[in-house]
């Protein structure tokens, strides 16, 4: 087996040429071209929302592309002839940020779940061997057995045995893996065990394709780099005739500079002073969290850093500190009201209509004079706020699901700007959202921050940086910088998120 | 290794092994119970009369264990055992070819819901339920009233005097093997857990979900399918409401036997004995001398108290 693969080194095993993928007015992936070599390890980096996971997903047959080609191994790969079955059987595997084992299952099960073809008595012994064989060769000393029930295992051990699953052949060949953010859970030993491991499996004449924040990672293992931004590979070369600060400025270079210079840009915002005296929220510094945090009256404050790195948990810790106190230290003067980001899991109500999916968040004010609701009022108001972002409706009694993305999330705007809470809370809002909504939505952030709301906004898009006063970091659940004014550039937010670099 | 790993497993093995051993201790409970109420129930005769009924039961208990082990639920099986005892008593007799080839039909028109299901990602629950009145329905027209006859050897099957053990014990035993066997050992039992826990990494395995899906349902209709015959067996003629509480008593033992809502946690054996556990709960409230329109409450309550400890058996686990 090793010779014939030795025998290929070099050789092109996957080609991908002008693939493109839109999710409804959003292009994830604007034409990429990307060859992948046997006996190589590339390493993928980009921001959040740059296109990797789109381009992974469209590699490994999980998505078709609109536009493109794609070749594995030589053969035409693109549409029907591709998809997850056949990715796999031409041996290209992938390990998923999110798990991908079953927690009810035992560790011998969770292999034989990924073996569609294997099928004989002792099924469970041989998996379960298998697998330990794995895990002994990847992560030697992991103390796991083959009938521990995944659920029962930390979230570190779960990932062992994922990146060990991935890599036992079983009965389909292993030609390419791809790895997405494999050590994000791992403990530094193990992490390290993982890396040395990709250096002999490409060693052997295999590719393996990594995607981490981690710089040090990148650096450590990878024989080329590629860099996406905005859909678009901008960088692919030996990872040796690089380093960190050109690497940096590649993922972070500003493409839309002028939604910067926009009219009512920071400045004309009302003289709050931006000391902690005047402020409506205030978050301590502490060793676990970071840097203290605060907002004045008619700030914005923009919530920065790659996807999923606390800056969620800090919003939901605000709303919780205004409901009931909350238990931590953070402190939020009044109410707050939440924009919801995922729509569909935790924004609309799908089957009311777009007038209750909007006055559902005014409630309080609705009832204020008697214990019935306001109806007449609550018509007039949604009227209002119809006019006032331009929804493209025909009727507030139709369905939410008639509006398309965009108009879905004015509505959530509107169901949290006409509340009477002070302080609102934006989870990245702007997700899937057409340009002219964000326009639209734009204006009216600055707008109501004039007239003294103050707005917490995490956002994973660097233009909407330069719409807020003051932008503080966030990487590993810390807060870890505050920018203001003209220092919010991408190449700075960029340095402060990537742990390595900002050292 | 395993003296460093100890202290991390047993917490949790610990929980499960507490877990399944509840409705063991149900089922002894209520046991001892009866034969202290009634000591004449402790003979090969009394077993076999207070236990008969669960027959049925188990298998129905089987099909809806099935269906949760995919995280569905399945508010059909009841008028579905309703129905196969209607055709059993109908048209077994006399076409047995018909009979036959009916019965198939039902079970594949399970296995296409099942696909549907998957498919269409519709809830199952309102599949299910729609597809109740369609038994209901059929079940109706096949035998507009009670009456009908059941087959000779269905009969004396469910009649017949087993050696050592009464029937309904051997039956239990059996189902029970067969049960762990196909769900706890199997590859395809592995594969229908791991459906029910996590749909998304099956389907990055690449199995053909719409595939498992109706085979689930139709092994869940092959169930409901000997329960029918059973019933119709014992109660040598049929109606086409003979088995509508099934569909709760189905679900209340399969929970009872350690299977959870949520799932892809599902235990054969413990749903044998929840059956049992539950018909004999009906027939010791009879031995109480309550009437009939208190016991469904009593029995809902057994239900609560033995849910109510395993609640209890995870907090003091300390797992929530």
């Amino acid at each position: 087996m090793q010779d014939p693969l030795q025998a290929s080194r070099g050789e092109v095993l996957v080609e991908a040429r002008g693939a493109a993928r839109a999710f409804g007015a959003v292009q994830a992936l604007r034409g990429v071209d990307l060859q992948l070599r046997r006996g190589e390890c590339v390493g993928l980096v980009g921001h959040n929302g740059a296109g990797k996971s789109t381009l992974v997903n469209v590699l490994c047959g999980a998505l078709a592309p609109d536009r493109g080609t794609l070749h594995f191994a030589g053969r035409a790969a693109d549409g029907a002839a591709w998809s997850l079955r056949e990715a796999r059987r031409w041996g290209l595997r992938c390990v998923f940020q999110e798990l991908s084992l079953c927690d009810n299952l035992t560790l011998a099960e969770n292999m034989r779940i990924a073996q569609p073809q294997s099928a004989e008595w002792a099924w469970r012994q041989r998996a379960g061997a298998q697998l330990m064989d794995s895990l002994d060769r990847i992560f030697p000393g992991h103390g796991l057995r083959p009938d521990d029930v995944v659920g029962e295992l930390p979230i570190g051990k779960r990932q062992l045995v994922e990146v060990a699953r991935a890599f036992t052949p079983g009965a389909q060949s292993l030609e390419l893996m791809i790895l997405d953010e494999p050590t994000s859970s791992l403990d530094g030993q193990a992490a390290a065990q993982l890396l040395a491991y990709i250096r002999c499996f490409v060693g052997e004449g295999r590719t393996c394709v990594l995607i981490t924040h981690k710089l040090r990672e990148i650096f450590a293992v990878t024989d080329r780099l590629v860099v996406m931004r905005d859909g678009r590979v901008v960088q692919a070369t030996p990872t040796a005739e690089t380093d960190r600060e050109r690497l940096v400025t590649a993922m972070g270079q500003a493409v839309g500079k002028d939604a910067a210079s926009e009219p009512g840009a920071p400045s004309t915002r009302p003289a709050a002073a931006s000391g902690g005296a005047s402020a409506v929220v205030q978050v301590p510094g502490s060793a676990r969290h970071g840097m203290a945090m605060h907002a004045a009256r008619g700030e914005v404050i923009g919530l920065a850093g790659l996807a999923g790195h606390g800056q969620t948990a800090m919003l939901l810790a605000l709303q919780a500190a205004a409901q009931h106190g909350g238990k931590g230290a953070a402190r939020v003067e009044g109410e707050t009201a939440f924009v919801a980001g995922d729509r569909q899991t935790d924004g609309v109500f799908t089957l009311w209509s777009i007038a209750r999916n909007m006055t559902v968040g005014w409630l309080a004010q609705l009832r204020a004079r008697s214990p019935l609701l306001d109806l007449k009022r609550e018509q007039a108001q949604a009227q209002q706020w119809r006019e006032r972002l331009g929804l493209v409706t025909p009727d507030m009694d139709l369905p939410i699901g008639s509006l398309s993305g965009g108009n879905q999330q004015k509505v959530l705007f509107a169901r949290a700007l006409g509340s009477a809470a002070p302080v609102i809370l934006m989870d990245d809002p702007m997700r899937g959202v057409d340009v002219g909504t964000k326009r639209d939505v734009y204006a009216l952030i600055r707008e109501e921050a004039r007239q003294g709301r103050t707005f917490v906004w995490y956002t994973t898009e660097f233009d909407e940086l330069h719409h807020c006063d003051r932008v503080y970091v966030f990487c590993n659940g810390r807060v870890v910088g505050e920018l203001a004014g003209d220092d919010i550039s991408e190449e700075r937010v960029v340095a402060l998120s990537f742990e390595d670099a900002s050292a | 290794m395993s003296a460093a790993l100890a202290p991390r497993r047993s917490p949790a093995r610990r929980v499960a092994t507490l877990h399944a051993l509840l409705p063991v201790a149900a089922l002894v409970l209520l046991l001892a119970a009866v034969f202290l109420k009634q000591p004449r129930a402790m003979s090969y005769f009394g077993i076999n009369l207070l236990l008969n009924l669960a027959i049925p039961v188990m298998f129905a208990t089987l099909a809806q264990m099935m269906v949760l082990a995919v995280s569905d639920l399945d508010l059909s099986i009841g008028p579905f055992v309703s129905l196969v005892a209607c055709i059993g008593a109908t048209l077994m007799p006399e076409q047995p070819a018909l009979a036959v080839l009916a019965l198939a039909a039902a079970v594949g028109v399970y296995a296409l819901a099942g696909a549907l299901i998957e498919a269409r990602q519709l809830p199952s629950i309102v599949v299910t339920l729609g597809l109740s009145f369609v038994w209901l329905g059929c079940a109706v027209l096949l035998l507009p009233t009670p009456g009908g006859t059941a087959p000779e050897w269905l009969r004396d099957a469910m009649r017949w005097r087993t050696p050592l053990l009464p029937l309904p014990i051997w039956m239990a035993i059996v189902t029970a093997i067969a049960g762990h066997l196909l769900i706890t050992r199997s590859a395809f039992g592995t594969l229908v857990r791991g459906l029910g826990g996590n749909p998304g990494a099956i389907a990055r395995a690449g199995w053909n979900m719409v595939r498992v899906r109706a085979g689930v349902y139709a092994i869940a209709g092959l169930f409901g399918v000997c329960a029918g015959l059973m019933l119709v067996g014992q109660a040598t003629s049929a109606d086409a409401n003979i088995a509508s509480r099934y569909t709760l008593v189905a679900i209340a033992a399969a929970i009872l036997g350690g299977a959870e809502f949520t799932g892809g946690k599902v235990s054969p054996v413990g749903a044998v004995i929840g059956a049992l556990t539950v018909t004999l709960a009906a027939s010791f409230l009879t031995f109480l001398n309550i009437a009939p329109d208190w016991q469904v409450g009593m029995q809902g309550l057994i239900l609560v108290a033995v849910l109510g400890l395993r609640a209890a058996i995870d907090l003091v686990g300390g797992r929530r």
